[in-house]
């Protein structure tokens, strides 16, 4: 039996609430593996962000602090986790498949000499898991036969822990030697955004291609924006470049599960469906009554966004103010 | 530049997936090209020619497969993009898992030397995206994954790698030797530079189509047939597929007449707004 090491994203001084899912898995995973709950919070300058880690309820904070491990470097990441598994008997090493955890853990997986699971979406046993393949028309469990397992885990299947828990230990891990391997981070160029974390909103609007030009995602933006909610894209918005590709929701971008999913003008292709089939309600705006995003919808409307839009927002308005 | 691509068939995703008890049935099959590796190789064609000069090749693209004989189909339709050569690897996909395909890529980098390794950043039929990172582990080589954009810097030396990541696109250097696994936007007009073709030039969206004369003379170029034991593959799977099941179903929802109806039903019934 052995430990779990789950590694907790920082960003701006704070725990990344993405990983807070992980190691809901991670204390599942210290059950079932008789061991102690770990957690290895890396880069420079994150003091802050380990203490808030502390009040997650683990046993122990692991701190990975220099320079050569800023910006989520796979190469340093990879070295300093594999070396933290070692030194803490972890048979279980995980983080949230995040586009850092999808870049590193294979690599740490590589370095442990150990077998891994992506997209981790349900536990069946110790070393079992499931998880969806098959542009997410199927559910295959897995077993992993090597002593020791990495895993990603899909946020939205695991819910996040609080940092409400009495402060754990925090301990620095010892670095020699941190071969970036002729690796550089240049830049980020990020869109600013205001509204809430596509991956963690409650509410997620999305427009498809059928929007036709990028300027028409205004309306899909005022919509999230009146619900206080994200905004989404097709891959086919994304693909014809009216919109950021960091708004993709669907098997090649992001996995949501919020309470309420808007779905404007998107067909519905299986590999959208795969990135919000998981919304606990679906609401689809389509003018083609055979578009396949119907079938998966709770609630279908079949007419055009130019029509349906402008009444959708002066309606939610009204509900709002009725509501005041 | 010499690069090496991998490439892996996949069931057509518009086809109904079967289930036979606790298995995919697979017997009726279309199978295709990966849309990611049909993309890495664009990407690699890109980085090895002058399309300012009628694609003059400047370099070598190898592309391989690990599979039945079956997919020296898709090592075909590689070379008809104008692949230069191939290497199909005997294997069943129920003998391999991330490990086993790593390890026998591994084999082959260190026999060939490559400057690059491109793969797409994931197989669309189990959609594990481990293979490229965890080569780049045992090689011991930079990665950098989720690529949208490439340019080689350095007299060749190096990549700066455009990175889909959450927040947007992150750019990063590598030097070569270095793996990279490529996303979607990676064949958009100007995502790939490689300082022979005009910085301008604009490609055409998405991967090139097979000319009937690149058909032609891809049945000439070799398709270097191997197996594991040859190269000296030793690892075994270290992830077994124990079982499959379809995922629960959603049940149908209703149709609304307007709007307003829509509005009162989420308030009201489904209680979300």
């Amino acid at each position: 039996m052995g430990n779990v090491l789950i590694v907790v994203e920082n960003t701006d001084g704070h725990v990344r609430t993405a990983s807070q899912h992980a190691v809901t898995f991670g204390k599942k995973m210290a059950e079932l593996h008789g061991g102690k709950l770990n957690l290895l919070v890396i880069g420079t300058g994150v003091d802050s962000a380990a203490t808030e880690a502390a009040k997650l309820g683990a046993a122990e904070v692991i701190v990975a602090d220099a320079p050569e491990l800023a910006n989520g470097l796979a190469e340093t990441w990879a070295a300093v986790i594999a070396q933290a598994a070692k030194e803490t008997s972890a048979t279980v090493v995980a983080a949230t498949a995040t586009a850092t955890g999808k870049d590193v853990l294979p690599r740490v997986a590589a370095l442990l000499g150990c077998g891994m699971v992506s997209d981790v979406v349900a536990i069946t046993a110790a070393n079992r898991f499931r998880r969806p393949v098959l542009y997410g028309a199927v559910l295959a469990e897995v077993e992993v036969v090597t002593p020791t397992l990495v895993a990603s885990i899909r946020q939205t299947e695991f819910p996040a822990a609080a940092l409400d828990q009495a402060p754990c230990a925090i301990r620095k891990l010892a670095l020699t030697g941190l071969d970036t391997k002729g690796a550089k981070f240049i830049s980020l160029s990020a869109q600013k955004s205001d509204r809430p974390d596509l991956t963690e909103a409650k509410i997620v609007v999305s427009g498809g291609r059928g929007m036709k030009e990028g300027k028409n995602f205004e309306q899909v933006a005022a919509i999230a924006d009146l619900l206080g909610g994200a905004m989404g894209a097709s891959r086919a918005a994304c693909d014809a470049g009216m919109v950021p590709n960091d708004l993709q929701v669907g098997q090649t971008g992001k996995v949501v599960a919020p309470k309420l999913y808007i779905a404007i003008a998107i067909s519905g292709a299986i590999q959208h469906l795969a990135g919000m089939k998981g919304s606990k309600v679906i609401v689809a705006i389509n003018k083609d009554p055979e578009a396949p995003i119907f079938q998966v919808a709770d609630y279908g409307l079949v007419d055009t966004w130019e029509k349906s839009l402008p009444l959708l927002a002066s309606e939610i308005k009204k509900l709002k103010e009725a509501s005041r | 530049m010499k690069i090496l691509v991998t490439v892996k068939r996949v069931p057509d995703p518009e086809q109904k997936i079967k289930l036979k008890g606790t298995e995919v049935d697979l017997s009726s099959a279309n199978w295709q090209l990966n849309q990611f590796d049909e993309y890495s190789v664009e990407a690699a064609l890109r980085l090895t020619e002058n399309a300012s000069a009628g694609n003059a090749r400047d370099g070598e693209v190898t592309v391989v497969s690990i599979g039945p004989k079956e997919v020296a189909q898709q090592l075909r339709s590689a070379l008809a993009m104008g692949a230069d050569k191939g290497i199909l690897v005997d294997g069943s996909d129920d003998k391999l898992d991330a490990e086993v395909v790593a390890r026998t890529l591994q084999k082959i980098v260190e026999r060939d030397k490559p400057d690059l390794v491109l793969l797409g950043k994931l197989a669309a039929d189990n959609e594990s995206n481990d293979v490229g990172q965890r080569l780049a582990g045992y090689l011991g080589w930079p990665q950098a994954t989720f690529a949208c954009t490439l340019e080689v810097a350095d007299g060749g030396k190096s990549l700066k790698v455009g990175r889909e990541v959450d927040a947007g696109v992150e750019l990063k250097q590598v030097t070569l030797p270095a793996v990279v696994t490529v996303d979607l936007r990676i064949v958009s007009a100007h995502a790939v530079k490689n300082g022979k073709t005009a910085a301008d030039h604009a490609y055409a969206e998405g991967a090139r189509y097979a000319s009937l004369k690149g058909i032609m003379a891809a049945k000439k170029k070799p398709i270097d047939e191997t197996t594991m034991a040859a190269l000296g593959v030793t690892a075994t799977p270290m992830v077994k597929l124990v079982s499959v099941e379809a995922p629960p179903a959603r049940k149908a929802g209703i149709k609304v007449a307007s709007v307003e109806e829509l509005v009162q039903k989420l308030h009201n019934e489904a209680k979300v707004i």
